[in-house]
């Protein structure tokens, strides 16, 4: 066969098309159609009520506060909300899965088609069409290693409010889903409708890939997988299954639309169930529910409550402060970030944005991800690392001196001033300091010295590093350079 | 003879009888019929006991409410806490509510005695009560007859004095039907106005609790402790409930009675038709004026309201999978085999062909043409009635087409039985009210009357029923063996 002897990994050809669908668990205090609690971590079906067992005559009534949080993400995307919105029943048998059915939203979900903007890489900017969002119940959870030859049933998820995002297949590669998995992930967080644990599945994506002949319109055959649970495997995941579906191709085969579970541990997508045997959910408007009705004032009264939003930060830190588009994006990618910059700017002076934001987005957030802390539980505080930044910006230590004061601030040793003072690391610019030790190296080094008078200019950095060390780091580099010179010459 | 619910009050008032006597009474009464009867699927004698005893208690404190002390007993659907809830089905024959229905509750805080809960179809799937899982029920009035159905239990409990009265739900007629088969008075009040909390859903969109009783004056009482709004059932209503007791003595005259004229065409039995007759002309006597309706759409109720009430029921059913509560086979080899045997076993046939009915007809590819067709027809039938109360106050008509027939007569031939129902559906697909109450008697066996108001006016239906029965005494008698 011909085909064989085409690379699978040889991409040129092919055209990746992703859609994403997203779970988002809403934030609210109890279930979507029950008053039981929507906390994590209970003992299992201690917050399972009635409603939430399916008992035989029980009825739902909707927890208005999930409405007013899907709305919410429906006017920060700019969709259309209709005034009607209507709760169906999805039916299927699974125990987890109490009533038999889940109530979900078919004909007319709560948030309609929007948009948002995403930037997969420095400088790249691309808009990815969202078809609708709904409201729906989330099952319980299936325990299977728990009994000998049991299955267990965890019914405390059961009922728990979540916004099901999908996107157009408007991806063209795992990274720009993943910047667009990122982009909502953030959303909802600025939103305080989503606390976005992906551990805790409080976020999940199901991707539906497909892959086209480049420069053909229409859609190849999707797969979508499920069960992804982190970023970085949502990436992984799609280059996997595009991989996989080059090589069906490429080998003569065609791709079946399907299920397939993403197994992080194996690194590899597998069948979970083929269009043949997928389910008919049969759905229709749930008799025990009534329609929705939300009225323009209700959404104006959204809308005008929204916070700042990403975006607009974004925007607004390129135009107040001069930030770079790059900086700014990173720096509101995470609402949290954000929040620290503009705790610590707000004690900052306005020359010294640059600075701080270099720390931000470099030392500390390399630090937080070594550590594997969230930037809220940053062991040094936004005001803490604005003082450090003030020493740099007023020359009392060098950038070089100051890494060193982050480090014992990360381990706790005190703020900047105190571990500056106590480990005696002001800068010196004290001319007279440091003629004193320009002359030790010069006389130190006569051949380095008749080197540069030669005009080798590169020598120079030696020396200045040679005195650098002697001041044990403390010295003024600029002024060290300046002086150095002056001295040769 | 038995006595009606007002008469009870008044006795237990007047200090004649204590609470624990009267229920000492009925649960005798109980004793003795039911096992002909089978009226009852479970007597709940200790709580009637205690809760007879705690009415005394207030009784005695002169601090009587609606229904202190008065017997009564609850349709085997609705929720009652700590009591088996068996729904007339295998699948909950083990099944103990950890909670009250609504109805339950409200009655229980009228002050009510529990005596038991009675016997129905399976699921409410039924115009006989011969789909019970416990058995038939027998007619009071000939045993060999059905008593109607899905509340069968309950209308042959009231008939045959074994309760003073009973509640029921009626989704296609199951509280019309029985109470015309039976010679008592029974209510489906608008969809809302009663909350489904705690009632086993059959059909959701059609489902409706209401009581039955030997007297429209009764049905008024127990109705009015039943209604209002429940925040736990998103779908009742906050209108508010009127004083249904307020209006009874009130004139009818100059009240525009309609006839629809396709509830008196082929397919009535012509008897009962005469004896409707002779009520309607009594109405006309306290000065209603009658006139011709014409509802166009009736011959599609039947059709439409199979396809909701079975697409709905289908989903409903769902839950009673063997995993949680009810039923479970022995020993399943898989999850597979767990839902198959444990609802094969479960339910019994009537169920499972509605199950089937209603799942095919919300299948991918059949969904348009049955259950979006059905809403269709739903709002025409709905708008049929609208017009009609344009011109008229209140419509009548027959609540049966025949009278009580034979029990096996009818069950292999599921169309003939879904034909009980011609004149009780269309309600229940619009929602509006309808009362059925005795008017006579074909080949000794009761005939009844429907009378269909507009949305939220029991009240009239009430009214006009009393004054019917302020001058005819049908609803007053009993089969010569429970007299």
């Amino acid at each position: 066969m011909t085909a064989a002897a085409v690379s699978p990994s040889d991409m040129g050809q092919w055209e990746t098309v992703i859609g994403l669908e997203i779970h988002a668990q809403l934030a609210t205090s109890s279930k979507i159609f029950s008053g039981a609690s929507t906390a994590y971590g209970a003992e299992a079906n201690t917050q399972a009520c009635a409603v939430d067992l399916g008992l035989p005559g029980v009825l739902p009534v909707l927890n208005r506060e999930a409405v007013r949080m899907a709305i919410r993400f429906g006017v920060a995307i700019d969709a259309n909300i209709d005034h009607q919105s209507i709760f169906a029943r999805k039916n299927y048998f699974y125990p987890d899965l109490p009533k038999g059915y889940q109530i979900s939203q078919f004909e007319h979900p709560i948030v309609g088609k929007g948009q948002i903007s995403i930037s997969p890489a420095e400088g790249e900017h691309k808009l990815v069409g969202i078809t609708r969002a709904h409201l729906e119940e989330d099952a319980g959870k299936s325990v299977h290693d728990q009994f000998p030859e049991q299955s267990g049933i965890d019914l405390n998820r059961a009922g728990t409010p979540l916004l099901e995002i999908v996107s157009e297949p408007d991806m063209r590669s795992a990274k720009e889903a993943v910047a667009y998995a990122r982009k909502i992930h953030s959303l909802v967080r600025y939103l305080e409708i989503c606390d976005g644990n992906m551990q805790e599945g409080s976020f999940r994506c199901d991707a539906n890939v497909s892959i086209r002949r480049r420069g053909d319109d229409k859609l190849g055959t999707r797969a979508e997988i499920k069960n992804i649970n982190s970023f970085r495997f949502l990436e992984r995941a799609i280059n996997h299954e595009v991989e996989r579906q080059i090589e069906v191709i490429e080998d003569g085969g065609r791709v079946v639309q399907e299920t397939r579970l993403y197994d992080s541990e194996r690194d590899e997508t597998r069948s979970m169930r083929s269009k043949e045997e997928a389910n008919d959910y049969r759905y229709f408007p749930d008799p025990d529910l009534l329609p929705v009705n939300i009225s323009a004032s209700d959404i104006a009264e959204i809308r005008a409550a929204l916070p700042e939003l990403p975006e607009q930060k974004k925007q607004r830190y390129i135009s107040e402060l001069g930030l770079s588009d790059y900086n700014a994006e990173l720096l509101t990618a995470n609402r949290d970030t954000a929040l620290y910059f503009e705790t610590a700017f707000a004690e900052a002076e306005a020359t010294q944005a640059a600075v701080l934001v270099n720390w931000i987005l470099g030392d500390l957030t390399g630090a937080l991800n070594k550590a594997g802390l969230d930037i809220n539980e940053s062991p040094i505080s936004a005001a803490a690392l604005v003082q450090l930044v003030a020493r740099i910006t007023d020359e009392t230590i060098s950038g070089k001196i100051a890494k060193q004061v982050f480090d014992a601030m990360w381990q706790g040793e005190g703020n900047a001033d105190e571990i500056i003072e106590a480990r005696g690391l002001r800068q010196i610019t004290d001319s007279g300091a440091i003629e004193t030790l320009i002359d030790e190296v010069i006389a130190a080094n006569p051949e380095q010295v008749e080197q540069f008078r030669a005009g080798k200019e590169k020598v120079l950095g030696f020396l200045v590093g040679q005195v650098m060390k002697e001041s044990r780091g403390k010295a003024n580099p600029g002024q060290v350079n300046e002086l150095l010179r002056d001295k040769l010459k | 003879m038995p006595m009606t619910v007002t008469e009870i009050r008044q006795g237990l008032a007047s200090g004649q009888f204590s609470s624990v006597e009267i229920t000492r009474d009925y649960l005798q009464r109980i004793a003795q019929h039911n096992p002909v009867l089978n009226c009852f699927i479970s007597v709940t004698e200790d709580i009637a006991l205690q809760q007879a005893e705690a009415a005394d208690a207030l009784l005695a404190q002169g601090n009587p409410g609606l229904l202190t002390g008065v017997p009564l007993a609850h349709k085997d659907l609705f929720c009652t806490d700590g009591v088996k809830t068996s729904c007339g089905s295998r699948m909950l024959d083990n099944f103990i509510a950890p909670y009250d229905a609504t109805v339950v509750e409200c009655i229980r805080d009228a002050g009510a005695v529990m005596l038991g809960k009675t016997n129905m179809d399976e699921f409410a799937m039924g115009s006989s009560n011969e789909n019970s899982w416990y058995g038939s029920v027998a007619n009071p009035w000939n045993t060999a007859y059905v008593p109607g159905g899905s509340s069968g239990g309950s209308a042959a409990a009231v008939a045959a004095g074994l309760a003073p009265a009973a509640t029921g739900t009626d989704t296609g007629g199951s509280i019309r039907q029985p109470a015309a088969l039976c010679g008592v008075t029974g209510i489906k009040p608008t969809y809302g106005r009663v909350s489904r909390y705690g009632m086993i859903a059959f059909g959701s969109s059609l489902d409706q609790g209401g009581p039955f009783a030997r007297s429209a004056a009764d049905c008024a009482i127990l109705l009015q402790a039943m209604s209002g709004f429940d925040a736990r059932d998103s779908t009742s209503s906050d209108t508010p409930v009127d004083d249904y007791s307020a209006r009874l003595e009130q004139g009818i005259e100059g009240f525009k009675i309609g006839l629809p004229k396709e509830f008196f065409a082929e397919g009535l039995d012509s008897r009962l038709a005469r004896v409707i007759e002779t009520a309607i002309d009594e109405l006309r006597k306290q000065g209603a004026e009658i006139c011709d309706i014409s509802l166009p759409n009736t011959a599609l109720s039947i059709p439409t309201y199979y396809v909701v009430a079975m697409a709905e029921c289908s989903s409903n059913l769902s839950r009673f999978d063997g995993v949680r509560f009810g039923h479970r086979c022995d020993e399943p080899v898989d999850l597979e085999d767990l839902y198959k045997r444990s609802r094969g076993e479960g339910f019994g046939a009537e169920v499972k062909r509605r199950i089937l009915i209603g799942t095919y007809a919300l299948s991918a590819g059949y969904y348009d043409a049955y259950y979006l067709k059905a809403q269709q027809l739903r709002r025409m039938i709905k708008n049929d009635f609208q017009t009609a109360f344009d011109s008229v106050d209140l419509i009548l008509g027959p609540t049966t087409p025949e009278v009580a027939f034979k029990i096996g007569a009818k069950t292999d031939d599921p169309v003939s039985m879904y034909l009980q129902d011609i004149y009780t559906i269309s309600l229940n697909l619009a929602g509006l009210p309808g009362l059925s109450l005795p008017v006579g008697f074909v080949d000794g066996l009761p005939v009844g009357m429907q009378l269909i108001g507009n949305y939220f006016d029991e009240a009239r239906l009430l009214q006009v029923a009393h004054r019917y029965q302020q001058v005819s005494d049908w609803h007053l008698q009993t089969p010569e063996a429970y007299s």
